[in-house]
């Protein structure tokens, strides 16, 4: 995260003609974040889009909400910036509650997924719109307008319209609108969704260093749990209408709070059991489709006895007999045998499938790391899959 | 029905060309009869002006004509303002109180019979009381047209993203203003397209126009429709013409003056 | 509360003016409609009564009520003429419907396949006529049907017929007038819905083993039903109360529901039964305006 003061770039100008935009620099005191939101709730008819949420974020982050569609992210965006009034709770920006704040007067500006564009207007206008807006003076507009056009590299295009510019360009075009006004908070509705793969990677490590480098606050809403991943500093994890964790992506991946997340984010093989005791922070659990299984007690103590086991695919690990057992050392392992049933070479890695003798399913990811792999593991063959108490996690249902 | 199923198969081109034909024809041969010198509208006595030149001595003629362009020009003014307005509260007024009674009455003149609009705007100026004349034709007119011009306005506002006007508002706009600077600039084309609808719609109606005009403001099909019932005058030809071409004209400068005002290739329907 | 909702409050406002001026100049006068079609004819100026005189007090009010009734109805449920009307102008608006749908599919259909930039040309096509002139139009036949028109001339010429056939002042005279000025009604919903639909459907379809004439069946036409209907509608109620063209083009022998009204209103001055006339033309037209209206909200719902 970084250090930086939102206001690192500002020109001098902005303090005269926005500033509604550049209050008090958002130094948050240790206790106060930049954003509150207190049990927003919302509904639509019977639809409880968004329930009872609550969430800090802090000046300079870089968060994203992921869900699924339908899990009440973009309506808690919408909320955010003004589009939806919540039907309870507070939202306090710089501890100040925007409830009575029209949309177009808040300190928070939004990159819409579809762009949004205005069809009739030229680069250069759709970015100074907002600025003729604040009554910003003709000399500065043309300034900003200029800076913006460098920051997100579109020179040359500020006289096209824009059915006259590719998916990207059109994407940066309405960066640069939202950022020109200089929001506290940039709102980003699923902002890479229609661009293509390889854009949509290199869009990201972009925005990523606009982030940095403005030390604005940005939250984005994403259904891809990758991009989530690579751009945030923060995750929060949404299901109809809530929110299941808020994490680092680290974090989220490695220590998932729930089965629903764990399932969520990333592939996972996961097993119901019961603790059947526990000795020096390793817990027994047993399990009807794996046996018992040995797993790191975590930090957080486990209270039910019914428990899921959650272990990452690259966290299983193929071999024909299984590592020998350090025995002595207090580092068990777990060996499931069984047989290969399908397997998935995907480049980078290969995804195998290992039927247990009780009739569950393993994945296994292990990276390809010699081109030539003549001991591959083919479908039919007998192996064990292995993995440390320390590759589980264990899950309260 | 196609030979090939995604192709233009002989079938489809015939029976598109025999239509287009059995469209264009018949105005295709009154226009070339325009210029007919004989007296006799059947017999060709070769090339000649002479109809035109008698419609312009033709006092009664160019006076109708006269009304019925002014109040083409004024009906259609007023329709498109109430017409716009109307399209903008049915599209973006969300629900409101007496919603379906407004858009019931805004759609119904769209199919209603022409002597039924007529019969009843003539008994209500009547009991008003009102000279008819200009005035009552022209708000006759108004209430007619103005229902298309809604609906030309609806649709394209409904195919109106509306992030744009969000954006807008997001930019720093009130809502008025986001109207006024995004969504207007937008349906113009639209509304240019619904003026020239209520226009030529006005200057074509003969039913409503026969209820709600009074004596001696005769507008220029009441003429015309009169002396068709008498018979084919070569002169009515002439007028006629002149009448396609007119609007001939109107339709090509306004779509010139839309394609202008927006380069986007989005164009409003004509219909 | 919604960003909808935001829009929506000063959007309604925008409702007033055009709200005001259709109750004043549409609704109000169907009040006027209604009440005279239950008046009796008068020789007088307005030629109706009772007048309802607002001035006269309450007494009056009461007594001009009482002397609303249903004679009027009664006398067109009761004279075989205004049957006939009737049934004339159904009869009329279902068979020149069905003409047109006849005429108006396979255009619409031959304008849906053709290439893409092809197709907005045949559409401005289908449209200016629309733009000239509705009794223009109808002027252009009486001068290719009269007497000694272009027709009967061509006839004539390849011995078709050996004296000039009467054309004007008939049945096949007024089918053609009506087909001729309704044709872009029908032809635009269908070509509406007809290039809407995805030709991998219709691949689809052949590619699973139907013949082109099994696929237009199968496929093609049942997606169709919606502009089918449209446009049917679009056309029938129009032509019911449809005027003109029969008072130029048909024979005086019979006459449709707006004949008889515009006879009754100009040249028998009977403003009470020609209101009447109205009413029951409004009554005919009220099933298919309902349908229309259920068509209309449907294909709103499948668009939004």
């Amino acid at each position: 995260m970084t250090e930086e003061s939102p206001e690192i770039d500002a020109p001098e100008i902005e303090e005269a003609v926005l500033p509604v935009k550049s209050a008090p620099p958002a130094e948050p005191a240790a206790d106060m974040p930049l954003l509150r939101i207190e049990g927003v709730g919302k509904k639509f008819g019977n639809f409880r889009a968004v329930d009872r949420l609550s969430l800090d974020i802090r000046a300079g982050e870089f968060f994203a909400l992921l869900g699924p569609s339908g899990c009440g992210k973009t309506t808690l965006l919408r909320m955010l910036a003004g589009f939806e009034t919540p039907d309870e709770g507070r939202i306090l920006l710089d501890g100040k509650d925007i409830a009575p704040v029209a949309p177009h007067q808040r300190p928070v500006n939004m990159m819409f997924q579809n762009y949004a564009l205005f069809p009739h207007l030229s680069v250069r206008d759709n970015i100074a719109f907002g600025l003729k807006r604040a009554g910003m003076a003709r000399a500065d507009i043309a300034t900003r307008v200029g800076e913006m056009v460098a920051l997100v590299k579109l020179d040359g295009l500020e006289k096209r319209k824009p059915d006259q510019l590719s998916g990207g360009q059109k994407q940066r075009v309405a960066l640069a609108r939202a950022l020109a006004r200089r929001p506290q908070v940039l709102l980003l509705d699923e902002p890479l969704a229609a661009l293509d793969k390889k854009l949509r990677e290199s869009t990201q490590l972009e925005l990523m260093e606009l982030q940095r480098r403005l030390g604005m606050t940005f939250i984005i809403v994403t259904h891809d749990q990758e991009e989530a991943m690579t751009m945030a500093n923060r995750i929060g994890v949404m299901d109809a209408g809530r929110l299941e964790q808020v994490a680092t992506p680290r974090e989220l991946y490695e220590a998932p709070r729930s089965r629903w997340v764990a399932e969520f984010v990333g592939d996972i093989n996961l097993f119901e059991g019961e603790i059947s005791s526990r000795e020096h922070h390793r817990l027994n659990i047993w399990t009807r489709l794996a046996g018992t299984i040995v797993a790191a007690e975590p930090r957080q103590r486990v209270t039910q006895a019914n428990v899921s086991v959650a272990i990452r695919p690259e966290k299983v690990k193929l071999s024909r007999r299984g590592p020998v057992s350090d025995a002595g050392t207090s580092q068990a392992i777990n060996r499931l045998e069984g047989v290969v049933t399908d397997v998935s070479y995907l480049g980078g890695l290969t995804v195998y499938k290992v039927k247990l003798d009780s009739g569950a399913v393993v994945r296994s990811s292990m990276a390809n790391t010699a081109r030539l792999d003549f001991d591959a593991y083919s479908a039919g063959r007998r192996v064990v899959a292995w993995f440390t108490p320390d590759d589980c996690v264990v899950l309260e249902q | 029905m196609a030979r090939r199923v995604n192709g233009i198969s002989r079938f489809n081109v015939t029976a598109l060309a025999l239509g287009l034909a059995f469209l264009y024809l018949p105005i295709v041969i009154l226009v070339i009869y325009s210029f007919n010198a004989s007296r006799l509208v059947t017999v060709w006595g070769g090339w000649s002006l002479r109809w035109y030149a008698e419609f312009f001595n033709d006092r009664a003629m160019l006076d109708a004509a006269w009304m019925s362009l002014r109040v083409a020009a004024v009906s259609a003014t007023l329709a498109t303002l109430l017409g716009t307005l109307g399209a903008v509260a049915l599209a973006r007024g969300g629900r409101f109180r007496g919603r379906a009674l407004f858009s019931g009455m805004l759609y119904s003149p769209l199919v209603m019979p022409e002597v039924i609009s007529g019969l009843s705007l003539l008994l209500l100026f009547v009991a008003l009381d009102a000279e008819r004349g200009f005035w009552t034709v022209t708000i006759a007119h108004t209430t007619l047209t103005m229902c298309f011009v809604t609906v030309v306005v609806q649709s394209r506002l409904a195919s109106l993203d509306r992030s744009l006007e969000e954006a807008a508002m997001d930019l720093g706009c009130d809502p008025v203003r986001a109207f006024l600077s995004v969504t207007l600039p937008l349906i113009i084309p639209a509304i240019s397209a619904g003026w020239m609808l209520a226009f030529t719609l006005s200057l074509d109606d003969v039913v409503i126009a026969s209820f709600t005009t009074g004596p001696g403001s005769a507008t220029l099909p009441i003429r015309i429709y009169s002396e068709v019932r008498l018979g084919v005058k070569p002169e009515i030809n002439a007028i006629c013409t002149m009448v396609i071409a007119f609007i001939a004209v109107v339709i090509v400068a306004a779509s010139f003056a839309s394609k202008l005002s927006s380069s986007q290739g989005e164009s409003a329907a004509p219909l | 509360m919604s960003a909808r909702n935001i829009f929506a409050r000063p959007a309604r406002y925008a409702a007033i003016a055009p709200y005001l001026w259709m109750v004043l100049f549409f609704l109000v006068p169907f009040g006027f409609v209604l009440k005279i079609s239950l008046s009796q004819t008068a020789i007088a100026q307005p030629p109706y009564l009772p007048l309802f005189e607002f001035t006269e007090g309450w007494g009056a009010l009461k007594a001009a009520f009482a002397a609303l009734s249903l004679d009027n109805f009664r006398l067109l449920i009761s004279d075989n003429l205004y049957i006939a009307t009737y049934l004339r102008s159904l009869v009329v608006a279902v068979t020149s419907t069905l003409i047109l749908l006849l005429i108006g599919y396979p255009i619409a259909y031959g304008m849906a396949r053709l290439p893409q930039r092809w197709q907005g040309v045949a559409m401005m096509l289908v449209i200016v006529p629309f733009w000239t002139s509705f009794l223009i139009r109808i002027y252009a036949w009486i001068n290719i049907l009269q007497h000694d028109g272009l027709l009967n001339k061509i006839l004539l010429a390849l011995h078709l017929v050996s004296v000039p056939v009467v054309w004007l002042s008939t049945d096949s005279a007024m089918y053609l007038g009506i087909v001729y000025s309704y044709l872009p009604f029908m032809i635009l919903p269908l070509y509406a819905t007809l290039a809407k639909l995805d030709p991998a459907l219709l691949e689809a379809a052949s590619d699973l083993g139907a013949a082109p004439l099994a696929t237009f069946w199968l496929v093609t036409f049942p997606l169709s039903l919606p502009g089918v209907g449209a446009g049917v509608l679009l056309c029938f109620i129009p032509i019911v109360g449809e005027f003109v063209i029969p008072d130029l083009l048909a024979g005086s022998s019979s006459m449709m529901i707006g004949q008889t009204l515009w006879l009754e209103f100009f040249t028998n001055k009977d403003w009470p039964v020609a209101s009447a006339a109205a009413v029951a033309l409004l009554l005919l037209l009220v099933p298919p305006l309902l349908l229309y209206d259920r068509l209309q909200r449907r294909t709103l719902q499948g668009e939004g």
